[in-house]
């Protein structure tokens, strides 16, 4: 499928400016994905921005790829409010330890959602201000939208207040 | 008290851990800014617990206030009270399977967040609606919001003190139900948009009923905003109230009607125009000042091109079928099952296996909920089931935006600030 001129631009500088961080570019039904390596997030999302004023991040999440490399991996999506573009970055990171550089430097609205990702995947954001979980208790030890996660949950894993009214 | 001996004084009795942690956090909010007023000889300092059990905080929303008399100094919110764990759900459910979740997200404009699935639905799987079915699509959605928004004009117009509005704002939504009762045959989980159309045509009944409310509802509009854009109390409390500038709205990624109030005019209908809103002619309002009364005339303004829209959908609304007629993309119809053979098989076969997207395909679509950017992210792996389906919900990313815009304010405009957020918690937490 083509390309828009001005993402075809965003393309053409990211392979320039980062060529061994680039890995390749997907299309699907006009969403444009771009896949890079996760070592040098920070600095192509700071590109992005100053650059091509990606300066709207809508969303961060992770997916369970479920293979035994490059198990994991976090979609960034975000928007060029002057070009009216939308575009997906993308990174992967293994499944032993899965850890990626936090971009709030860049975009102070990825504070939630590196959380939440945190959360639901176990991958840790480093230099992240306030890395706690978004949705499940600091009591909880597992990360539930991993696939091996069963659906019914983990019986004993959460303790539940007592549902009986205090009698003192 | 020393805010930070809280942790030693107080003894949760639950999820020790996580009270630990989030107190910690408080703690360690702005530190760098306030490192040099250690002491407090008044003992004006607290730390104030508010909800999740809390009437004015729209659900089981939790803040933790930190105050200097009545100032709030420093805030953090603890959401996650209502996680349902929809998104694990989802990878477990077929496409349709997994709408009457969507009505339970969102609960306060169902609609909106079934086209929302179906639409990431179409898209992935590249399933043509008919032309009537996109204009049945645009008035539900349009109702819903201006629903939505009579929510929030009524509780926060009742958290700043007037009690009997809540319940004019509540006879007009309840006109919204009836439609909806006679539009889709239930009032509140509506679950009427089908992956390639939507569940059932419009009655003539359910037409004069939206045809009478578009007449009488834009007098309401304009008796409330007689009522209140010149009453002193309400313009005081809202009046620079929850401060938002621009720079900062773009920053901490708000959206829908709070960005707008903040002077950035970011619709999903206009940015990536959805269903047949490239055919209608609509305004979108926005605002410079980013506060509370900002954010008010916002969606009072996005109620009444509401009525406008859903005015031009019935005029342009074409005759014709209201679901694809093609038997793997989406569901036959209710006469086919009955007296077909082939029909019968076909609905069978949606229902067990559903509509297969191609393998390996990922993408995102959104649309313009009443409170903002309502996307659905889909990854395929060939099968009925989605791989991962991830949604962005436009509550998060406002709470997180009311997070940084609570800090300074006075705790006696706590409440009213939510409201101006108008967060919903089954949104928010997925």
């Amino acid at each position: 499928m083509e390309l828009s001129p001005e993402l075809q631009k965003v393309i053409d500088g990211l392979k320039d400016t980062f060529e061994s961080d680039y890995e390749v570019t997907e299309q699907y039904r006009g969403d444009t994905i771009i896949r890079v390596k996760p070592d040098h997030i920070v600095d192509i999302c700071n590109y992005l921005k100053e650059k091509h004023h990606f300066v709207y991040l809508a969303d961060i999440f992770g997916t369970d790829r479920f293979t035994s490399d490059d198990r994991f991996e976090v979609i960034y999506n975000i928007v060029s409010l002057k070009t009216q573009q939308r575009l997906f970055l993308k990174t992967r990171c293994e499944e032993e330890n899965p850890h990626l550089n936090s971009v709030t430097s860049v975009w102070p609205a990825a504070n939630w959602f590196e959380r939440e990702t945190y959360d639901m995947f176990g991958i840790v954001f480093e230099n992240h201000p306030d890395l706690r979980r978004m949705f499940m208790p600091e009591d909880f030890d597992y990360h539930p939208l991993r696939k091996e996660f069963p659906l019914l949950g983990i019986p004993g894993s959460i303790e539940l207040p007592s549902s009986t009214p205090d009698t003192e | 008290m020393d805010p930070k001996e809280i942790n030693t004084k107080v003894n949760p009795s639950f999820f020790k851990e996580h009270q630990r942690a989030l107190y910690k956090s408080l703690e360690d909010k702005h530190t760098t800014v306030e490192a040099y007023d250690s002491e407090d000889p008044l003992g004006s300092k607290m730390i104030l617990n508010m909800g999740p059990q809390h009437p004015a905080t729209h659900g089981v929303l939790r803040l933790v206030l930190q105050l200097q008399g009545e100032t709030i100094e420093k805030s953090k919110l603890d959401i996650g009270y209502l996680h349902r764990g929809v998104e694990k759900i989802a990878e477990n459910k077929t496409y349709q399977e997994f709408m009457p979740y969507t009505d339970r997200m969102d609960y306060l404009a169902p609609y909106n967040n079934n086209i929302a699935l179906c639409t990431a639905v179409e898209k992935i799987a590249d399933v043509e609606v008919p032309e009537r079915a996109h204009y049945i699509r645009m008035i539900g959605a349009e109702l819903s919001r201006i629903s939505s928004h009579l929510i929030f004009l009524g509780t926060m117009v009742m958290d700043a003190g007037a009690v009997s509005f809540f319940i004019w704002t509540f006879r007009e939504r309840e006109k919204i139900l009836d439609i909806y009762d006679q539009m889709t045959g239930h009032r509140f989980t509506v679950s009427h948009s089908r992956i390639g159309g939507v569940a059932s045509d419009l009655t003539d009944q359910a037409i004069a009923q939206i045809k009478e409310f578009t007449e009488t509802f834009p007098q309401e509009l304009k008796d409330w905003h007689m009522m209140l854009d010149r009453n002193r109390i309400f313009y005081d409390r809202m009046e620079n109230v929850g401060n938002l500038s621009t720079e900062d709205a773009i920053k901490i990624g708000a959206t829908g009607p709070t960005l707008r109030g903040s002077g950035i005019q970011y619709d999903i209908r206009k940015l990536e125009p959805y269903a047949r809103y490239d055919q209608v002619d609509f305004e979108v309002p926005t605002r410079m000042e980013g506060d509370n009364l900002a954010r008010y005339y916002v969606r009072m303004e996005e109620m009444q091109e509401s009525i406008r829209i859903i005015e031009q959908c019935l005029e342009k609304m074409p005759k014709g079928p209201v679901r694809a007629d093609n038997a793997k993309q989406a569901y036959p119809s209710k006469d086919e099952v009955y007296y077909s053979m082939e029909g019968m098989i076909h609905d069978f076969m949606m229902t067990d296996i559903g509509i297969c997207p191609p393998e390996g395909y990922e993408t995102y679509h959104a649309v313009e909920g009443p409170k903002g950017e309502l996307g659905y992210y889909i990854q395929s792996d060939g099968t009925g089931h989605p791989w991962r389906l991830h949604i962005r919900t436009p509550s998060l990313a406002n709470l997180q935006a009311l997070e940084a815009a609570l800090d300074g304010e006075m705790v006696a405009d706590t409440v009213v600030i939510i409201g101006g957020f108008d967060p919903v918690m089954g949104d928010s937490d997925k």
